[in-house]
């Protein structure tokens, strides 16, 4: 392929890129750009050119040896429930935006510490960078057929340039905010997006070679176990070969958690805790897809190819080989997203620690000190594009002068077992509360030395200056000092060798001397914080001990050199409102202290910002005894808060049920009241008309006609039976309210008693035209008070009779079995009930307002009786308000 | 021949008023409901309107109300009929601008004698 076309190809994919990631900037709180997915696939940084190129060379050397890079992540993602979530927790609680950060802060705020493994993280990720530049530019020329030219000078190498891009993408997006703990969105959604597309692609090339070259797995199976050396890389070679297998799955195990682009990716950037659930089996699926077609590539490519080809580029060769440009394009496109991802997010932790870690505590805090907050954000970026800039220059230089020695494979696995050294402290560190500063440090600083000794240096010694004693025959003739066979173990692998002796050597030494050594009270006290964070995690700030004097003003202005008037201002409100601290307090306290590094840890870094901290605070040293007394103390006052608002709100809750009960016997009184009103005037009404009457005929009763005078004598008649039906009535009502009524609950004929109320009604019934139905007659029986439900049957027919028209009127009544209940529905084709009545029809001498002018029969209190019986049955009766035919009255009761 | 209105929505209590107040020569007019009665009071202007209070849709204080509004009506004099016989209640109606508060049961003999003495 052209050169150029390539070149453009590549800008054209770097430009959307930076599209992608512009718009996540702009929609940072879009539901694209936040979701688990997301989270998920950017922990698939993991894969890189190492995996997209390497695992096939591998495979078709040594067989199945590269799955151990994928083992160990797989296994460790079940553990990410409980132990990944600590850390996020720990991390977010004290703002941390690196591993370096982290470890440094778990050992007391240890600046060395914090440079330590900032330098270890650099040491070990540069080369591994660079390799990734080397697969840029291998793949680069395999495309373009370029072998016969070698790039003289960098400025026509195009490695250079793809290089300088990518600092430059890193740099806009990676440096938008100064607090380094904040999420990138951008980059982690172009990581997500390059993560796809390297699947795909792989599993594109994967199918194309195993499918279409040849004929399906076991096509290449079968021809491939032809091969001379098929038995040598497919068997598994007894014991000496499980160790190297335990020992690489365990160093791909630490990697998912101490990679600095792994912490940054699964921990800094990491939005909800929730995501974790979807990661731990969604992130293994990933690994599992990635894996499928690598040893049926591997040995496709075995089969195809001949000669002396590099075995990691099979995916580009086979499909140039059938001269299939557009694939190898493709491939070439995923293996350079792989690439891309891992450069950017490498660059962006490993930026962050060389500012916040190396470069700002050991040398720009005087600065600081004395520059305005714009300027000092304006420094602090600087530094971060500087480190960013000079990681991958440095990576570039690397690559010239030395990767041409090294495969993917081998420094990927050497850049592993480096980090692999910050395990002991980072681990143990997170279960294990004695372990110390010092011992950290030693453990980190032997580690790295055996891995010098025995990885690197034989390297150097015997790879570049061809001299060939020291791995022959140990350091000065000593055959115990082998490099590769420390101590006479020979049987292993130089990775998993360097890496049992450094690891093995590396934990004891933590161990002993943090032992022998207690740290001072301020590493015992963060070493409490992340070791019981979940203790800790309500007391906040208060977790943190501090005795001394410091004025709020000095930490205010240290503040406001970071962070501005504005923000300093709001940071400070919300820590008094949160702790009810007055804001005349003069006088600062620990959590004060604690806040206030917290703030600025983001920016510069924990260690830097203790030491700014306690630039204006004069510390007194606390006894360690002291610092785990405050703590405890601490602790027991959360309890006993705890319980005493338990308390308060218990009374709280019972004085509202107290004041509810009052307010129910008030409204009861006030209905009694109420009640004994309505019932007074009910009695007067008739009453009234009583002795109207009657005073009428005493003084007119003989002059007038006898007919008049016999109407005045019957509603006489008339109203005393009105009298005594109410006051029946209301003596009837108070009995049953007050539960006096005793019922006579017998098994009876639901549909008995129905038609006893009916034939008491017919009569009425028939004289107004109105006909009544008696539907779905069928025998059930059930238990009640015959008496009393005819007097509610009665009731609600006679309503009906009322409501409906002379004629025309229609009136049915059924009953209903149901599971445990009988259901009795009475209705009629009645003008209805009216909205506004339904929610008082029940109600005592409720009477409507739509009621005809004329009086209708009755005392207003038919249908609150009729509902007292039914629910001193236990069951219920209510209006149908969907019925809108008519009126439609339903009640049930329980069959037993 | 003097007007009465007679409010009531208890015919058997009309019955008594209409027959007793004929008796004494009065005009007698009848509403069941206050609507009704501030219809008929503004066609022939009683002189007296015996108002109930408790009653359907238009009650006997909004039926006061509206009488009390009236030009046409500012001499019509206003007696509260009603089984409402707390001190409060008597207070309020008169406060309404009612002439007379008789509580039910009352006495006819007292009803005629008190609307005769209003009316002079």
């Amino acid at each position: 392929m052209n050169n150029y076309l390539l070149i453009s190809i590549i800008i054209v994919y770097l430009a959307f890129l930076f599209l992608v990631a512009f718009w996540a900037e702009k929609n940072s709180k879009s539901k694209w750009v936040n979701n688990p997915y997301i989270y998920v696939l950017s922990l698939a940084v993991y894969c890189s050119a190492w995996t997209y190129y390497g695992s096939v060379g591998i495979a078709s050397r040594s067989g199945i040896n590269f799955l151990t890079t994928y083992l160990g992540p797989v296994i460790s993602l079940p553990l990410w429930i409980l132990v990944m979530r600590k850390i996020i927790r720990v991390s977010k609680q004290h703002k941390i935006s690196s591993i370096a950060d982290f470890i440094s802060l778990r050992y007391g705020n240890n600046r060395f510490l914090g440079a330590l493994v900032a330098i270890i993280c650099v040491f070990a990720i540069v080369p591994y960078i660079s390799l990734q530049l080397k697969a840029i530019s291998e793949t680069f020329e395999i495309i373009t057929d370029e072998t016969s030219y070698v790039s003289t000078t960098i400025l026509d190498d195009s490695t250079f340039y793809i290089a300088v891009l990518l600092a430059i993408f890193v740099a806009f997006f990676g440096t938008q905010a100064t607090d380094a703990s904040q999420r990138r969105k951008g980059i982690m959604t172009t990581v997500a997006v390059e993560s796809i597309l390297k699947l795909t692609f792989f599993l594109v090339v994967g199918i194309y070679v195993t499918f279409y070259l040849f004929d399906g797995t076991t096509d290449i199976y079968r021809r491939a176990s032809q091969l001379d050396n098929f038995k040598e890389i497919t068997s598994f070679n007894g014991l000496e070969a499980g160790f190297n297998w335990m020992f690489m799955i365990m160093l791909s195990f630490f990697a998912i958690f101490l990679l600095p682009r792994q912490f940054h990716v699964a921990v800094v950037e990491n939005d909800r805790e929730r995501y974790l659930k979807k990661a731990i089996w969604l992130f293994p699926l990933y690994l599992l897809l990635f894996n499928v077609f690598v040893i049926f590539i591997a040995w496709g490519g075995n089969l195809s190819m001949t000669g002396n080809v590099n075995h990691d580029y099979y995916t580009l060769l086979l499909p140039l080989q059938n001269n299939n440009l557009i694939l190898a394009m493709l491939v070439f496109l995923g293996g350079f997203s792989a690439v891309i991802s891992m450069v950017v997010v490498s660059t962006l932790a490993l930026s962050t620690m060389v500012s916040n870690n190396l470069v700002i505590p050991y040398g720009f805090l005087d600065k600081f000190i004395k520059g305005n907050p714009e300027k000092n954000a304006n420094y602090i970026k600087n530094i971060r594009r500087i480190s960013i800039f000079s990681l991958i220059i440095i990576a570039y230089f690397f690559y010239v002068k030395f990767s041409y020695e090294l495969s993917l494979f081998s420094i990927g696995l050497i850049s592993f077992v480096v980090i692999a050294q910050l395990a002991p402290s980072f681990f143990i560190g997170l279960f294990w509360n004695r372990g110390s500063a010092k011992a950290a440090k030693t453990g980190m600083i032997i580690g790295v030395l055996v891995v010098v000794y025995t990885l690197i240096l034989p390297f150097i010694v015997n790879g570049l200056i061809g001299d060939s004693s020291f791995v022959d025959e140990g350091l000065l003739g000593v055959e115990m000092l082998k490099p590769y066979a420390l101590f006479g173990i020979d049987f292993l692998s130089l990775e998993a060798h360097a890496f049992f002796w450094s690891m093995f050597l590396n934990t004891f030494s933590f161990l002993i001397v943090s032992l022998l050594s207690k740290g001072n009270y301020r590493e015992r006290n963060y070493a409490e914080m992340f070791v019981n964070s979940s203790n800790y995690a309500n007391l906040q700030e208060g977790a943190f001990v501090w005795k001394g004097e410091a004025y709020v003003s000095d930490i205010r202005n240290v503040l406001t050199r970071f962070l501005g008037e504005e923000r300093t201002e709001r940071a400070l409100n919300l820590f008094n409102i949160k702790y009810g601290v007055s804001k005349e307090e003069e006088m600062a306290d620990a959590r004060l202290i604690n806040f206030s590094e917290k703030l600025l840890t983001g920016s510069i870094g924990g260690a830097s910002a203790k030491i700014l901290i306690s630039s204006v605070a004069k510390e007194q040293p606390v006894s360690l005894i002291e610092v785990l007394k405050i703590l405890e103390e601490s602790k027991e006052t959360i309890a006993v808060n705890k319980a005493l608002k338990e308390k308060s709100d218990e009374l709280t809750l019972l004085t509202d049920q107290l004041r509810e009960a009052n307010e129910e016997l008030l409204l009861q009184d006030r209905l009694k009241d109420e009640f004994l009103d309505t019932v007074a005037h009910e009695l007067k009404t008739p009453i009234t008309s009583i002795k109207a009457a009657s005073e009428v005929l005493t003084t007119d009763g003989d002059d007038m006609p006898d007919e008049l005078r016999d109407r005045f004598l019957d509603n006489i008649v008339i109203d005393a039976d009105r009298l005594t039906r109410l006051i029946h009535n209301i003596l009837d009502l108070e009995k049953l309210s007050s539960g006096r009524e005793q019922l006579e609950i017998q098994l009876n004929q639901i549909d008995k008693t129905i038609k006893k109320s009916i034939s008491g009604i017919q009569q009425l019934a028939s004289k107004k035209g109105v006909k009544v139905v008696h539907q779905n007659e069928s025998e059930f029986n059930a238990k009640y008070d015959e008496d009393r439900m005819l007097q509610v049957l009665t009731n609600l027919l006679s309503n009906a009779l009322k409501f409906t028209e002379p004629e025309k009127g229609m009136i049915t009544v059924a009953a209903e079995e149901q599971e445990h209940l009988i259901l009795v529905v009475v209705q009629d084709n009645g003008k209805g009930i009216p909205k506004e009545d339904m929610n008082h029809i029940f109600d005592k001498f409720y009477q409507s307002k739509h009621q005809n002018i004329k009086k209708p029969v009755g005392s207003g209190l038919g249908l609150a009786i009729s509902k007292k019986i039914i629910e001193s049955h236990r069951g219920e009766i209510w209006v149908d308000k969907k019925y809108k035919k008519g009126a439609r009255f339903v009640f049930t009761i329980p069959k037993n | 021949m003097k007007k009465i209105l007679i409010v009531d929505d208890e015919p058997n209590i009309v019955m008594s008023l209409e027959y007793t107040f004929k008796k004494k020569n009065y005009d007698v007019f009848i509403a069941r409901d206050g609507g009704e009665a501030l219809e008929i009071a503004e066609e022939n202007v009683p002189d007296v309107v015996l108002l109930d209070i408790m009653m359907p849709n238009v009650d006997g204080y909004e039926t006061l109300r509206q009488i009390k509004q009236n030009d046409k009506l500012k001499h019509t004099k206003v007696v509260f009929l009603s089984a409402k016989n707390k001190a409060t209640d008597i207070e309020k109606g008169l406060e309404m601008g009612a002439d007379k508060y008789l509580t039910k049961p009352f006495s006819v003999k007292k009803l005629v004698e008190e609307i005769n003495e209003l009316l002079e």
